[in-house]
């Protein structure tokens, strides 16, 4: 057993772990730090293939980011766990056939027939200097351009309707207009009544008070 | 430094030697680190007593003598060590000591692929930058967790500040980076010293210090550097512990070893967002004379050593950097929550955003300072 193969093993064995601790964890916050796990790990064995520039974009933008604000919502969220159990029992069949289903299409498209060790070689083992950031790079920028810009449109799409989505006007909530508090003129807040410092009071008035 | 060590080792076997050599060089790193973020406590209390007209610590020095209070970091990590880690009830136990770890490790992990000169890195890898993206992004986890195992409100709502902060940053941090990264042509730290090495020639003149790249990416440098100290909860960003309103946000429930672990986090991180500044906009070891002096000069004993390229040059730009941390926190009040947030979405970015647009017609058109 190499170095690497127990690297392997560990990786595999943590990736399996978190995933598994996902989807069975009571406290969402434990089940979004697993999943923050199984991200790492999966890194660990990306950089084991080789990949090192897609294991640090995973790190960077899926455990940096992405789950940063996942646990920023869950954390929020006051979610009752009892009560997100209710009925558990009887989704069990309908989640095992989705799963048997999701389980039959990955060993469909990525079978030992088309990922074999026959359809793929062995990947030979670069040279430290070999840099697959500019090798990626080119590839998606020449041969894939059309692939790669329809995929960014697609998410600038997604990403203006989850903003337009959000900017529903809603007049009960207050907001501050930085614009209009900085182009506030002091005469448009504040009114100043000149009169006198003291109001002269009428003298029958006064006698009928005491 | 890489093969001294190695070669040093030569009656060990090659793994056991290899492992021995790194666990050196780490050490190597490690130590004068931990001593640098010490020291940078003291120097912040002193420089800030200064600008403030106080004295600062000047009481705890060695051996009866005062000694300016330099022997004061050294007490504060000793009381700290000797400190009880009080849990709060209800915490989570496991996730609240699990924090301050989580926001140790990326802190100092970053500082592997740092080369100190053009010789001394611990790993010269080819996505060092990426690298130090990454691993920068990931002390946010410790915050957030601190802040959410606490089971305390103030503690709560200074992580979740901090989050949301500091997710912000990163786009415009990152931004700025990819502005590096495309005038230099490498995503290799030591390679983007190198081509910093090339000085502009304006009307036959070579001037000192311009091929660094806080020319040719001046509003880069800066987005680059306040986001870095906003990513760090720095003044005047440091909402996640705004001491009068939150106490001491996320590490208030904190205490002994496992505080002094998010204050070594916090000065590390200081630190190194000073070195990154250092080596991506200003040159990191190379002199501001690089290429101008002629080999005479060069090669007088200590003062052509001292104007030469070197590692001294990088702790001098780190150490005016760290400076400037300082200087604003005794400088600037403290921003609002939303002031932060707009500064950050709506200023950096589309300047950002704007500058790489510059930068890209730049390098299309081959114009100087950005194509080289």
């Amino acid at each position: 057993m190499t170095f690497q193969y127990g690297l392997f093993m560990f990786f595999a064995a943590l990736v399996v772990y978190g995933a598994v601790c996902v989807i069975t964890l009571r406290n969402p916050v434990h089940a979004v730090l697993h999943l923050v796990l199984t991200f790492f790990a999966s890194a660990g064995l990306w950089m084991l293939l080789e990949a090192e520039f897609l294991a640090i974009i995973l790190v960077l933008v899926y455990v940096g980011a992405v789950m940063v604000l996942f646990l920023f919502v869950v954390m929020m969220l006051d979610i009752n766990v009892s009560e997100t159990r209710e009925g558990f029992v009887s989704y069990v069949p309908v989640g095992f056939l989705i799963g048997l289903v999701l389980l039959l299409q990955i060993r469909i498209v990525v079978g030992s027939e088309f990922f074999g060790l026959d359809q793929y070689p062995l990947p030979v083992p670069r040279p430290a200097d070999y840099s697959n950031t500019a090798e990626l790079g080119y590839l998606i920028y020449t041969v894939y351009v059309y692939p790669f810009e329809i995929a960014a449109v697609i998410l600038l799409v997604a990403i203006i309707a989850a903003i337009s989505l959000t900017m529903r006007r809603r007049p009960e909530s207050r907001k501050q207009m930085p614009d209009k508090q900085v182009k506030v003129k002091a005469d448009e807040r504040l009114k100043l009544i000149k009169m006198d410092a003291v109001v002269s009071v009428d003298k029958k008035d006064q006698g009928d008070d005491v | 430094m890489n093969d001294l060590l190695f070669d040093h080792l030569g009656f060990l076997p090659d793994p056991a030697a290899l492992t021995v050599a790194t666990l050196m060089k780490i050490l190597l790193i490690m130590i004068p680190l931990m001593l640098g973020v010490a020291y940078v406590t003291y120097a912040e209390r002193k420089i800030i007593g200064f600008m403030q007209i106080r004295k600062g610590p000047n009481r705890v020095g060695f051996f009866g003598f005062s000694l300016w209070g330099l022997g004061q970091p050294i007490a504060d990590g000793m009381k700290l060590a000797f400190k009880e880690i009080i849990i709060p009830t209800n915490a989570n136990l496991y996730l609240f000591l699990l924090a301050p770890i989580l926001a140790i490790v990326p802190a100092l992990a970053a500082w592997a692929v740092i080369p100190f000169s053009d010789v001394m890195v611990l790993a010269d890898v080819n996505a060092g930058l990426l690298y130090v993206l990454a691993m920068t992004s990931l002390g946010v986890y410790g915050v957030i967790i601190a802040g959410w195992a606490s089971n305390s409100r103030y503690a709560f709502l200074g992580s979740m500040r901090s989050a949301a902060q500091i997710v912000a940053y990163e786009i415009a941090m990152g931004f700025a980076l990819v502005g590096v990264l495309m005038v230099a042509g490498s995503l290799n730290l030591r390679e983007i010293i190198l081509a910093q090495q090339v000085p502009l020639n304006l009307f036959g003149f070579n001037i000192i210090t311009s091929g660094w790249f806080y020319i040719p990416l001046f509003p880069l440098f800066l987005v680059y550097f306040i986001s870095g100290i906003a990513e760090t909860n720095r003044a005047p960003f440091d909402v996640a512990e705004g001491e009068s309103e939150i106490v001491a946000g996320f590490h208030v429930e904190y205490s002994g070893m496992a505080f002094a672990l998010f204050f070594l986090a916090e000065y590390a991180n200081i630190i190194m967002i000073a070195t990154l500044t250092a080596i991506m906009f200003t040159g990191g070891w190379l002199s501001p004379f690089d290429g101008l002096l002629n080999t005479e000069i060069l090669s007088v004993p200590v003062l052509g050593a001292l104007l030469d390229s070197g590692i001294h040059w990088l702790f001098l730009k780190m150490v005016f950097f760290i400076y400037l941390f300082l200087w604003f926190r005794a400088t600037f009040p403290r921003y609002r929550y939303d002031q932060i947030m707009r500064l950050g979405w709506k200023v950096f970015i589309p300047v950002t955003i704007i500058w790489l647009t510059v930068e890209c017609a730049g390098i299309l058109l081959e114009i100087e300072p950005w194509f080289v």
